[in-house]
């Protein structure tokens, strides 16, 4: 079986599962949803159908499994989003569109040789700063629960820091491939230009206020630079230097102290101060709350899951429950709903698509290929490590997305410009 | 550089592999924990659409608390609680309310009434349920509570503040546990209707009425002469005194220079002259019990007290904080002058007859008669019968259990002679029952420093050859209320409520 077709029988089980998932929660929830509910299966089903058409267009010999996957993924997040407010559903549905068609048009795009992106690495350096930068700007950008990660465009509000993601990897896959020989023997003058991007990037970062970026963007930077030099010190040096800044912002930085007091105690017999309302008061009544309840979803899932549309998101009389559930806290919705085994079975996807992301990367044969495949995949993985861990106390909770699943179109469009890159260095590896 | 990639892919999958365990930490093993927190409202609401245990009385058929169908926004059938009997045993049954979370039996059972507990018949049931999509069905259960008598108690104690415990000796087993000013638990849903509840108007002024307290369990009060019960197994336990022992009665006992008098719920003469320890137990002579106490010491006392379950929260199947541990109390607080230094603190004379600092709940009391009439053997108090499956069937069955051995089979004897005297012509008379011999003790405990206001009680078992039915009786601030006038004919109606049936069942 060639590798398109064994694509093409995945999403046929895809959209047979996401078809069940629809008809789940049209079962569970008929007197609030209607029979339309099931023709987002079948659209979404047509959607991923033309993705597969593109990619057996531009990019015959690619990976079968990543875009099966990244169809599970989606419906997963579309249908918990539809089975929270069937409006949002709608507009995430347009984005997967959007996303398709930037996915469409990268492939078309590069179809040739992907490669030329290299002789624009410096262009894309800027570009991932400035995009970080945007938020910043004056009547521009929108702080929201603390950070300032929003940019309002029209009707539209953008996380450029999603895209600027995808910039930095590809920006570092051409500076690393082209100087890792005389990184790896370790002269300070070599690192100049990387630490004055690293730092640049880091001070955008303290200035957005985002503590779960700034562990993304690092780690990507990390493993990138230890896959082009072999220095093991490298990596342990900038987890030093990483943990020393994480402890400075932890007692300079209001916004990130309350976050890691939060992973630490966020329980708290008596009452404590609350910034939020000015008086005292249990902290999972304050500060902690979003945390808290998003574990009391995750509990209440146990380990079967309470099924699909009929987990417990409001009271009975519809004041939510969970606070961002569709965006930050989507994985706790889907926990709560899929228990234990449902959303093992999505972190396994994760996994998965982890695995044969760095396959590609230990495939292809020059080293801006792998350094592109290996850092979009980590950068991948570390993100759904922060929010998860975060969610999971595991670390402090950040405001980032889950990829592929969460609510946005920023994340959405991203995501899909970073399966383009796997799927074109994937099909380079092949032929 | 292939082999720096699969080792930064397998720190990647690591990362991953982490949520995955630390995920199923927290939908396994920290389910339980994290359900039973009060601010865990999605726990609260989602275990709305369960259709929660019936709780019924120990007759298997007065339903306590039961569930009225109700449509949500969502178009969900919700289950909201009811409860029938109103105020009857609201005390130890409590309320699950969506406003205002749970308490009582509601909350300690909840994993039963849910069906979330963890038997595997209990298991296979919900995981059945769940994939079937049908409501979820808990389990039921059915207390030890004799409605009749609980219903007795709550009457003789309306218009008053107080409480009774009544338990079978042999097994432990609550037969009523009332407690003056009750509640409606069906008020606390409605709006307003907590605040209602809260605002119940004292009968025991300036004493605040606090209706949701469960005074049988949480209550502390000075246990007065009912706690000679305690120093005299202590005395006797060392073999220090026999039942024969003579002592020589001023009318006082000096203690520290001080003279402490003999009152309170004493009868006869102001000083009786020469008694033997039995004689000042019947009449509840201070004299002698404060002289005993300092050849005793505090410390010995309280020794005895512990053995007896004193310093320690009494088990039960309500919620831990709604138990309250025995002892002595400074500014609030519990305190051990055993373990910490303190014994300056400690008045031994006052202490022997259960003034000065110490305070017990009824609970602990009617534990004390109960472990007297059992002959120094202590039953761990239950409240609950068997529990019962969706179906009807049963799934537990409580079983008797010894909770502690407090002293010896002699001992018991002997102050169960000392009880039985004190009833049939002591401080105890109007607990008489004709044809029955019972057994008890009163207490007179100071409140205030007035000399006027007293907490009266009475701690009886009967009948005092074959018991069947033990406990305290306490009634709070009365005015120049003696323990053997007010407490002792409350307990003797209530005793009267379970002997004659109890008698036939065990001839």
């Amino acid at each position: 079986m060639t590798e398109r077709n064994r694509e093409l029988a995945y999403l046929v089980a895809v959209g047979a599962l996401t078809g069940l998932g629809f008809a789940s929660v049209y079962i569970a929830r008929q007197a609030v949803v209607g029979w339309s509910s099931l023709t987002y299966a079948a659209f979404f089903v047509g959607l991923y159908l033309a993705a597969h058409l593109i990619a057996r267009f531009t990019v015959p010999h690619a990976d079968p499994y990543l875009l099966p996957m990244t169809g599970f993924l989606t419906a997963a997040g579309l249908t918990e989003i539809y089975r929270l407010q069937p409006s949002d559903a709608f507009k995430q549905g347009l984005w997967i569109v959007i996303g398709v068609a930037v996915f469409a048009l990268a492939l078309i795009t590069l179809r040739h040789d992907y490669r030329v992106l290299e002789s624009y690495k410096y262009l894309f350096g800027v570009g991932a700063i400035a995009l970080l930068f945007l938020p910043r700007l004056p009547g521009l950008g929108e702080t929201v629960n603390g950070a300032r990660l929003w940019v309002h465009a029209g009707p539209f509000q953008l996380q450029p820091g999603e895209l600027s993601k995808i910039f930095m990897v590809i920006f570092l896959a051409g500076y690393l491939r082209e100087k890792r020989e005389v990184l790896a023997q370790g002269r300070l003058k070599d690192l100049g230009p990387l630490l004055v991007i690293w730092a640049a990037t880091m001070l955008v970062l303290v200035a957005t206020n985002d503590l779960g970026s700034a562990l993304l963007y690092f780690g990507i930077f990390l493993a990138m630079m230890y896959i082009a030099t072999g220095r093991l010190s490298f990596v342990l040096v900038g987890l030093g230097l990483f943990l020393a800044g994480g402890y400075v912002a932890d007692r300079k930085i209001p916004h990130v102290h309350e976050r890691v007091v939060n992973w630490l105690h966020p329980w708290t017999s008596h009452k404590v101060f609350c910034p939020l309302s000015g008086t005292l008061a249990l902290r999972q009544d304050c500060q902690s709350y979003q945390e808290v309840k998003s574990l009391y979803s995750i509990a209440n899932g146990g380990f079967g899951g309470t099924g699909l549309g009929k987990g417990t998101f409001t009271t009975p009389n519809g004041t939510p429950l969970i606070p961002d559930v569709k965006t930050d806290f989507i994985f706790s919705a889907l926990a709560q709903e899929l228990g234990l085994i449902g959303i093992s079975a999505i972190l396994l996807v994760f996994m998965v698509f982890v695995a044969r992301g760095m396959r590609i990367a230990l495939r292809v044969d020059d080293g801006f290929s792998k350094l592109l495949a290996a850092g979009l995949t980590f950068g991948f993985a570390l993100q759904a490590f922060t929010i998860v861990g975060g969610i999971d106390r595991i670390i402090p909770l950040t405001g980032i997305t889950l990829p592929f699943i969460s609510y946005g179109g920023s994340s959405i469009v991203a995501n899909f410009l970073l399966l383009a890159g796997l799927l074109l260095v994937s099909n380079r590896a092949n032929t | 550089m292939n082999r720096r990639i699969s080792k930064v892919a397998l720190v990647a999958l690591i990362l991953l592999a982490s949520l995955i365990v630390a995920t199923t930490y927290w939908q396994t093993w920290a389910t339980g924990g994290l359900a039973a927190r009060e601010d865990n409202e999605i726990q609260r609401v989602a275990q709305f659409t369960i259709d929660r245990g019936k709780i019924f009385a120990a007759n298997g058929k007065t339903i306590l608390a039961t569930n009225v169908k109700r449509k949500s926004k969502d178009g969900q059938t919700l289950y909201f609680r009811t409860y029938p009997g109103h105020d009857l045993a609201s005390n130890v049954v409590g309320y699950s309310t969506q406003s205002r979370s749970r308490t009582g039996i509601e909350r300690q059972e909840n994993s039963y009434l849910t069906g979330s507990n963890a038997d595997l018949g209990t298991i296979l049931d919900t995981v059945g349920d769940r994939l079937k999509g049908t409501t979820i069905k808990g389990n039921s259960l059915v207390l030890t509570i004799r409605p009749g008598v609980q219903w007795l108690a709550q009457k003789l104690l309306r218009g008053k503040c107080g409480a009774a415990v009544l338990l079978d000796p042999r097994t432990g087993a609550v037969d009523a546990m009332a407690s003056s000013p009750g509640y409606d638990p069906n008020l606390i849903e409605q709006p307003d209707g907590y605040a209602k509840v809260q605002a119940t108007k004292s009968p025991c002024p300036p004493e605040p009425a606090a209706p949701l307290l469960n005074r049988a369990t949480q209550g502390l009060f000075p246990p007065g002469s009912t706690f000679k019960t305690i120093t005299a197994a202590a005395a006797l336990d060392d073999h220090v005194y026999k039942p024969d022992s003579t002592f020589y009665d001023p009318g006082y006992c000096t203690e520290y220079g001080k003279q402490v008098k003999n009152a309170l719920d004493q009868n006869g003469p102001e000083a009786y002259g020469t008694v033997n320890f039995v004689e000042a137990y019947q009449h509840s002579i201070n004299a002698v019990f404060c002289k005993i106490g300092m050849a005793l010491g505090a410390k010995r006392v309280l020794e005895e007290a512990k053995k007896f379950g004193f310093y320690s929260v009494p088990p039960l199947e309500t919620p831990s904080d709604a138990r309250s541990a025995s002892g002595l109390y400074e500014n609030g607080k519990l305190f051990d002058p055993t373990t910490s230094k303190g014994f300056s603190r400690v008045d031994p004379g006052r202490l022997a007859f259960g003034q000065d600092k110490m305070l017990a709940t009824p609970l602990q009391m009617a534990l004390v008669a109960s472990t007297i009439a059992n002959g120094g053997i202590q039953m761990r108090p239950t409240l609950i019968q068997k529990v019962l499956s969706p179906g009807g069937s049963v799934i537990k069955r409580l079983h008797p259990h010894v909770l502690r051995v407090a002293t010896s089979r002699s001992t018991a004897g002997a102050i169960k002679n000392m009880m039985v005297e004190v009833v049939q012509a002591g401080t105890g008379t109007q607990a008489q029952i004709p044809g029955v011999v019972v057994a008890g003790k009163t207490g007179t405990a100071e409140t205030c420093s007035c000399n006027t206001v007293y907490d009266a009680w009475f701690i009886f078992f009967a009948p005092a050859d074959h018991p069947v039915v033990a406990g305290a009786v306490v009634v709070e601030n009365q005015n120049n209320g003696f323990g053997g006038a007010i407490a002792a004919p409350i307990a003797k109606q209530l005793m009267q409520a379970i002997l004659p049936t109890a008698s036939k069942a065990n001839p």
